[in-house]
């Protein structure tokens, strides 16, 4: 078979050879058929992925889960947005992680997943990505591969250059993309100038779990900040934002804040400003926000408003802040495994601007400023600059690297992913992409040690590539091999919602963490029936709450009469199974909320308010075993003032 | 929009030919020092059966016979995918008149194959990252363009010019604008 299979391939290159007017090098055409493309991407049924990729899910608010090199989808996480499928977002546990100061916002645009970090390695433990609209920055714990904690960001606005993390996760770091007036206030747009501000948060991450708390905000001039890496290696400790708008202007943005040859590339020593914050250093400032944290063994979520944030000035810490000259808006921001090389990608310059960690420490060294913005040192360009690739492509967005000494850089308006060298900024290939790029990912690509063997480009438009839906068509992304000198294209796969960025690491450092189970004797939900002695029905006025479980293949209670319309009823749901994938759905006929998707072990709770009096059946909504369809349940609803007791049985007739 | 279409087949199948007889003649790499650049004339938006959507500015510059020089010059730069990007692409789309105007030989040098860099670039600065009508550039005192090289706007009674060229026409394209200029518009360097 193996060997038919191998001949009809040979048969195919030569078949190709002949037919196509190609000089005949198979690394030429983007074929599958004429190179082995097929096989790198083939798993075999059974086998596992090399890499996990975490593919944001932008404006969809998730956060999806692939396999590389298959491009197979295995989970979409709810991070930002109500979750129907999984009831994230419906059900009573997990409706507080969607709590903000503005009330409930189910829904957000999810950008920049980044794994966190080891030693300047990736670890596997969380997920962090961050919220756009309503600022926020959610964990996702990568043994649940669910969504844990998230918090708000006061004085932000268009959380953009956000969440990336620092080299032992010290820091997620959240840059605001629209300066704001900091606090808020009602005053004059026009006056936009000088008075809005733009916050760059530092949330410290607890090395045990993860929790997180916004430790200082640094309070900067009114630039956009777009986006941002943080220093590792030898500049671990540093961190860099992409700035424009440097011209501060607040309408027709397209064109006013394209005015300046150069906008500024924000340095941020924050092991400076730390210290200086330890000292007792910045101010608490009133603020509002929402700090959402779920517990794994309550399965509940609560939200905390906290109401101060400590805001620091950088003229108060000297030497904590510098700005480098980059040319014309630039994008992305991303800094070399070394940590020695700064690249900037300025969107509207057909060049790329790289700039050298040891030059720009130099040049501070010997106060060598061009000026200052708001009493911000600036650097001159050319004593930072270590080098430029030229005329490279057109529209440069985002940079990574392969640990190898190259970089790979996309170009939204030529399509493509262009190869260059590190240091003699020489391009050394180019393959198109399909179309319009926007990021790309190589697994490990956020650390110091990039895992080059594929890149993935997040493309923005689609259009033909593949069967048409209509006007709405997936996004796509594509699979690349940089494992030898010319980059070569693998693989199409559709994505979720417009893919931002990404993250993506060995399987093996998060395959053997991955929970199979909750532990029922652990669950600690205030209404969980740990067995089906504990499960009854408790009346409080018109409050009703119905403690049940769920086992292969019943309800416990499954009849339940007493409801009467105008009551709400609280289904609180313990899923008694202790077997690996074996959830159990429920859902009520007329339930103004989705189904529960109950995990072993775990309790969840949605609320019905019966309107109407009748019999009212539930049902499994996951199909979970042999008699799945036999899973059912009545509940008898009353007239309001009517008064049938409150009684409920499971295997015996309600008398 | 159906003529564009049939324009843009037998544009693409001539690029094909085309592309065939370099090979042919073993002149790949002459072009570019140091990529081997991969270009395949079958794939990418340029490529897309669409006749429904507005043309794009490559499909205005294809269906316009004052325009066959420059869509040549396309050809042979190999910048069709870049001109039918979701952009938006402001593209200064100079006549056959304006190519003729220029001194004798020069756009047949041009157009040579180990030329292609150079012709890429002066046809990248015909090109801004932008939409903006007539009207509406009168705000602007220069542009900045796809060559890394700005041009200069001025406004002379109703007349705008841009890098020196006059813009005659304009039509808005699916995915940015067309101005007709009288001029090819010449890099400093």
């Amino acid at each position: 078979m193996k060997n038919l299979f191998k001949i009809s391939i040979g048969f195919l290159v030569i078949a190709i050879a002949f037919t196509s007017c190609n000089d005949g090098k198979s690394s030429k055409s983007n074929g599958a058929l004429s190179s082995n493309a097929a096989e790198k991407v083939y798993v075999a049924p059974g086998e596992h992925d090399e890499f996990y990729a975490f593919i944001s899910g932008g404006f969809s608010g998730q956060l999806s889960v692939y396999g590389l090199p298959s491009g197979r989808l295995f989970k979409v996480i709810p991070v930002f947005s109500q979750d129907a499928e999984k009831a994230y977002g419906y059900n009573e546990e997990t409706k507080p992680m969607l709590n903000t100061s503005h009330g409930f916002v189910p829904w957000d645009d999810a950008h920049h997943p980044d794994i966190s970090q080891t030693n300047g390695e990736i670890d596997g433990r969380w997920v962090f990505i961050n919220g756009n609209n309503t600022p926020r920055i959610a964990k996702i714990d990568l043994s649940t591969f669910e969504t844990t904690e998230i918090i708000e960001i006061p004085n932000s606005a268009g959380n953009h250059s956000s969440s990336f993390v620092t080299e032992n996760t010290e820091y997620v770091v959240a840059g605001t993309r629209f300066s704001v007036p900091i606090p808020q206030r009602d005053m004059p747009i026009k006056d936009y100038k000088g008075n809005f501000k733009g916050s760059l948060s530092f949330i410290s991450v607890d090395p045990d779990d993860g929790r997180m708390d916004i430790k200082f905000q640094l309070i900067m001039p009114g630039f956009d900040y777009d986006l941002s890496h943080p220093g590792r290696g030898k500049s671990h400790g540093w961190f860099f934002f992409t700035t424009y708008n440097t011209e501060e202007a607040s309408t027709l943005m397209e064109v006013n804040s394209s005015q300046n040859d150069k906008d500024f590339i924000a340095a941020v020593n924050w092991k400076k400003i730390e210290e200086y914050v330890n000292n007792g250093g910045g101010e608490m400032m009133p603020a509002n926000y929402a700090h959402n944290v779920y517990d794994e063994e309550t399965h509940t979520a609560t939200s905390t408003m906290k109401k101060e944030v400590r805001v620091v000035n950088p003229l108060d810490v000297p030497g904590a802040v510098y700005f480098l000259p980059t040319p014309k808006s630039p994008h992305g921001c991303d800094v070399d495994p070394t940590g020695e090389y700064i690249v900037g990608n300025g969107k509207l310059s057909a060049n790329l601007t790289v700039h050298s960690f040891t030059k720009m420490l130099s040049a501070i060294e010997n106060k060598k400023f061009a000026g200052e913005a708001y009493g911000i040192p600036i650097l001159n360009f050319e004593d930072v600059l270590a080098g430029s690739v030229e005329q490279p492509g057109l529209g440069p967005l985002h940079t990574e690297f392969d640990g190898k000494g190259n970089a790979y850089t996309t170009f939204f308006i030529s399509s493509e992913v262009v190869k260059w060298k590190l240091g003699t900024w020489e391009v050394v290939d180019r393959q198109p992409c399909y179309y319009s790029v926007g990021h790309l990912m190589i697994p490990g690509g956020n650390s110091q040690k990039p895992f080059g063997k594929y890149v993935v480009a997040m493309n923005k438009i689609t259009k033909d590539r593949y069967l048409p839906t209509g006007p709405e068509v997936t996004q796509s992304a594509q699979l690349y091999d940089i494992s030898g000198d010319k980059m070569e294209l693998l693989l199409d796969f559709p994505t979720i919602g417009e893919p931002h960025y990404a993250a993506g690491c060995p399987a093996d450092l998060i395959k053997p963490r991955s929970k199979k189970i909750f532990n029922l004797e652990d669950n600690k939900h205030p209404y969980a029936a740990k067995s089906e002695a504990d499960t009854k029905v408790v009346r409080s006025g018109n409050i009703v709450h119905v403690y049940m479980t769920t086992i292969r293949s019943h309800f416990s209670p499954d009849n339940i009469e007493g409801i009467r319309v105008g009551d709400k009823v609280y289904f609180h749901v313990t899923n008694l199974e202790q077997d690996y994938d074996v959830p159990h759905g429920i859902s009520m006929i007329g339930a103004n909320t989705s189904e529960l998707l109950i995990m072993p072990g775990q309790t969840e709770t949605f609320l019905w308010e019966p309107k109407q009096v009748g019999v009212w059946p539930f049902y499994c909504t996951d199909f979970c075993s042999a008699l799945h369809q036999e899973m059912q349940g009545y509940v008898r609803v009353s007239a309001a003032n009517a008064n049938t007791p409150l009684k409920w049985s499971l295997g015996e007739d309600i008398e | 929009m159906k003529t564009n279409h049939k324009f843009l087949l037998i544009a693409s199948t001539l690029a094909l030919f085309l592309n065939c007889k370099n090979n042919s003649e073993g002149q790949e790499d002459t072009t570019s020092p140091t990529v081997e650049t991969q270009t395949d004339n079958k794939q990418g938006q340029a490529f897309i059966t669409d006749d429904e959507s507005t043309p794009n500015v490559l499909q205005i510059a294809i269906g316009s016979k004052d325009h066959s020089t420059l869509v040549a010059a396309v050809q042979a730069a190999q910048l069709e995918n870049a001109l039918v990007n979701a952009g938006p692409l402001m593209v200064f789309a100079p006549t056959n008149e304006a190519f003729a105007a220029l001194p004798e030989g020069t756009v047949d040098n041009l157009l040579k194959p180990e030329n292609k860099d150079q012709l890429a670039l002066i046809l990248k600065h015909h090109v801004t990252p932008g939409n903006y009508s007539k009207d509406f550039l009168k705000k602007f005192k220069q542009l900045g363009q796809a060559s890394n090289q700005n041009v200069k706007v001025e406004v002379k009674g109703d007349d705008v010019y841009v890098g020196g060229a006059r813009i005659v026409a304009s039509i808005s394209a699916g995915n940015g604008i067309v101005h007709v200029v009288d001029k090819v518009i010449l890099p400093e360097n």
